[in-house]
């Protein structure tokens, strides 16, 4: 068995109520790792051959729940969903922070794959002595910390009475979904520990299209062995040395950006992008910290950086509102994106969200999309039934609650900002592309290109293979592989990463010869590779065209209206030109499809038949 | 040191990390095992988070508790000592514990309780190492220190959610 691995995953069929174990071979495991790299392939292996016919909410689909050999055992514990994604139809490696990567890990499984669909709400329950699906029937609807509370209860007290003498059975730990997954909205997220979520791929759909509310995880055995202990033990120390020294991000999460990246580098969507500049001093981080901080360094296991910290509201309208900052992606697109510039507002909303299972970047940049049609007389107070002006957070509440429910226009602004955007726009008569800001049906991360000031630029969403997500961006087809990709795999949490120690890390944990070259030039393509192949050949709803979709959003190429760097746009030149460096670096032809020579370079000639029915 | 010396928490200061679960894991059992460890930190609820541990109460009602006197307390620290032999993982010393605070090992099924790591305990290094100094070191009989009967976590919980969420602390736990 490889070290690092808990050696087991679950493989449930909801529909059959079947729960089997399965093994990979350590081949298999040394070239995807874990978590997204891991996911594609097998979403790969088991979908593959028919992936464009495979409906991503419904019951063929795979949901993949993974952790890494790196997962816990390396600061900032974390896991990885992934599936057909009901907003790309490609793959999406989206991770939390979260306990339960531990805890999983503890209970002797490295993850789950789940498919079919139970045929009424259920939860999956897994302990050291393997998993059980139970009635979720009295969870469904039920809010985030609702279902947070009443699973802590219900599992606790069910562990207790099958093993009572062994003294207090701490707390599960648990992924979840709200009401949004539950009705299927594409952009709703799976949530851990009330406000940590799965956001980008709109997995939280997937789930809910499974019936399960939950997976909910007490394991009560060591993390697994690895090849070198000692080794490990030393370097862990040396690690969170070096995380406790990095003094601002450990102070201010990345609460500090709502402030600095909107005024500094001009990079934060405002009010739907119309703008990427605001100099609100309202969003620098002692406005939240002092007025709304509870808890200032909060932590998932084994994590020293600390960047989380809780806010609650105690009085006024928003009383008993808890999220976890917001962090700044948050405090951009349920702020300044919406045109608020309060913290309390803030806040309430991105509780909202997280109790909802709502993506608060996804589902809220549909928000602002609708709220630009508002502003530009697009859509009308009959259409949503109230008004919707820039900044007022009670207006948003119902919107989202709209979405939410699907009732009215909120059910076609359930399919996501860009689906939302070609039937509005069919329905109106009026191209609306221009105020959908996404790529590939993923709507963008909190970060523009167009001042370049900001560690995004041309192609870093245009090539990126999954879309809008600032948290794996395309560079260079080199220097991003040991950033998410092998982070992303590994599974491990990009802010409890020291990359001086990283590979030595891994070596040290799996005994295998790794090494950030390597990474770099074989895992690293191949796996995005394969995510670019599931993603091209999408379906069943859309299917991206390379020669119009590799691209950014029309608005990033609108001269930037205020600000510093007003007048810069992003240079479409530059981007066509990097667009096929990037290609031809990564192996691919020029329209961007995998040649065949460097699908059996990376060992993915199986993947050639496929391709070769895109090439032209 | 000279003096018998126990851990004090400061519970609104835990960061929920669990590195004190690793640190300790690693001492008694030489790898990770977060319940293995002599302190795990119970979380009812996000950011309710409770460091849980033998908190020596001065009248020591599970070393009286137990039937094979398996249990003594460390002259030098004052930590309560299982003797691994005796112990038989009847669970009469969690009965007993006014915190319900020992508990059977996963896998020998006997009862673990801190040692205080003979005097140096390793959760106190890591926790202050970071700066959030939930917990730290005091001896007896220096100033005017009082200690603690020990807790259940659920009670030290239920305080902590209030103090952190106002009323919607009542809420939640």
């Amino acid at each position: 068995m490889p070290r690092g691995y808990a050696g087991k995953y679950l493989d449930v069929d909801l529909t059959k109520e079947r729960i089997d174990e399965v093994t990979f071979p350590e081949e298999m495991l040394h070239d995807y790792f874990g978590g997204r790299g891991l996911a594609a392939k097998v979403l790969w292996d088991r979908l593959g051959r028919r992936w464009a016919k495979v409906d991503p909410i419904g019951s063929e689909n795979i949901l993949t729940i993974l952790t890494g050999p790196l997962t816990a055992i390396h600061p900032g514990a974390r896991a990885a969903v992934s599936g057909k994604s009901p907003v790309s139809n490609g793959t999406v490696g989206s991770t939390a922070s979260t306990d339960f990567a531990a805890e999983i890990k503890c209970a002797g499984y490295d993850g789950a794959f789940i498919t079919g669909k139970a045929s009424s709400p259920v939860y999956l329950l897994i302990t050291d002595n393997g998993a059980e699906i139970r009635d979720a029937s009295h969870l469904w609807g039920r809010l985030g910390e609702d279902t947070i509370k009443m699973l802590n209860a219900e599992v606790r007290e069910e562990l207790t009475k099958r093993k009572p003498n062994i003294g207090l059975w701490k707390e599960p730990s648990m992924i979840y979904i709200g009401p949004a997954g539950e009705n299927l909205i594409r952009n709703s997220a799976i949530v851990t520990k009330i406000a940590h979520a799965f956001g980008y791929g709109g997995y939280g759909a997937v789930m809910g299209s499974k019936n399960l509310k939950a997976v909910v995880v007490k394991g009560r055995g060591p993390l697994p062995e690895v090849a070198a202990p000692k080794t490990v033990e030393i370097l862990w120390r040396e690690y969170h040395r070096r995380l406790i020294s990095r003094d601002r991000m450990r102070r201010w999460g990345t609460g500090y950006a709502g402030w600095e990246v909107g005024s500094v580098t001009s990079s934060e969507p405002v009010r739907n992008w119309q703008e990427e500049w605001h100099d609100e001093r309202s969003f620098g981080g002692p406005r939240f910290s002092t007025r709304y901080w509870v808890k200032r360094y909060w932590s998932d296991f084994n994590c020293t950086t600390s960047c989380m910290k809780i806010s609650c509201i105690k009085s006024g309208r928003w009383k008993g509102d808890i999220t976890d900052m917001p962090d700044y992606e948050l405090e951009a697109y349920l702020g300044t994106n919406l045109g608020i510039f309060d913290p309390g507002d803030n806040i309430h909303l991105s509780a909202l969200f997280d109790n909802l299972g709502m993506s608060g970047i996804n589902g809220a940049n549909t928000m602002g999309f609708a709220a630009e049609l508002y502003q530009r007389g697009i859509l009308t107070k009959e259409d949503l039934g109230f008004e919707l002006n820039w900044g007022d957070a009670e207006a948003f509440t119902k919107l989202a609650w709209l979405i939410v429910k699907r009732e009215g226009l909120g059910d076609t602004l359930a399919e996501g900002t860009y689906r939302a955007a070609k039937k509005i726009g069919e329905m109106k008569g009026i191209d609306l592309m221009p105020y959908a800001v996404h790529v590939k049906g993923i709507e963008i991360g909190a970060h523009g290109t167009r001042s370049d000031e900001d560690y995004t630029h041309d192609i870093s969403y245009a090539v990126n293979v999954q879309g809008g997500d600032h948290t794996s961006i395309a560079v260079d087809a080199y220097s991003e592989m040991d950033d998410a990709v092998f982070m992303d795999s590994a599974v491990v949490c990009m802010f409890a990463v020291d990359q001086d120690l990283m590979w030595d890390y891994a070596k040290a944990v799996t005994g295998w010869d790794i090494t950030r070259h390597k990474w770099c030039t074989e895992q690293g393509p191949r796996i995005v590779t394969l995510q670019r192949a599931l993603l091209l050949l999408g379906g069943p709803d859309i299917f991206w065209d390379p020669d119009r979709d590799d691209d950014n959003p029309p608005r990033f190429y609108e001269p930037l209206p205020s600000g510093p760097y007003k007048g810069r746009t992003t240079d479409r030149e530059l981007v066509e030109r990097k667009k096929q460096q990037y290609y031809r670096a990564i192996g691919w032809d020029e329209r961007g499809i995998p040649t065949a020579e460097t699908l059996e370079k990376l060992g993915l000639e199986d993947v050639d038949s496929e391709m070769k029915k895109l090439r032209k | 040191m000279s003096k018998p010396i126990w851990i004090v928490r400061d519970y609104i200061r835990c960061s929920g990390c669990r590195r004190c679960e690793i640190a300790c894991s690693l001492h008694h059992e030489g790898w990770m095992w977060p319940e293995a460890s002599r302190i795990r930190v119970f979380m009812p609820f996000p950011g309710v988070e409770v460091p849980h541990f033998c908190a020596q109460c001065d009248d020591y009602p599970c070393v009286a508790s137990c039937p094979m006197d398996a249990l003594s307390v460390d002259k030098l620290t004052g930590a309560v000592i299982v003797n691994q032999e005796k112990c038989t993982g009847c669970g009469d010393c969690i009965e007993a514990c006014p915190g319900e605070v020992p508990y059977l090992h996963p896998e020998s099924n006997k009862a673990i309780i801190c040692d205080l790591c003979g005097g140096d305990p390793e959760c106190v290094k890591v926790c202050q190492e970071a700066g959030y100094d939930a917990l730290y070191l005091v001896e007896e009989d220096v100033g005017v220190q009082k200690k603690m009967h020990a807790l259940h976590p659920y009670v030290v919980a239920k305080d902590l959610a209030l103090n952190l969420y106002g009323e919607k602390g009542e809420e939640v736990i």
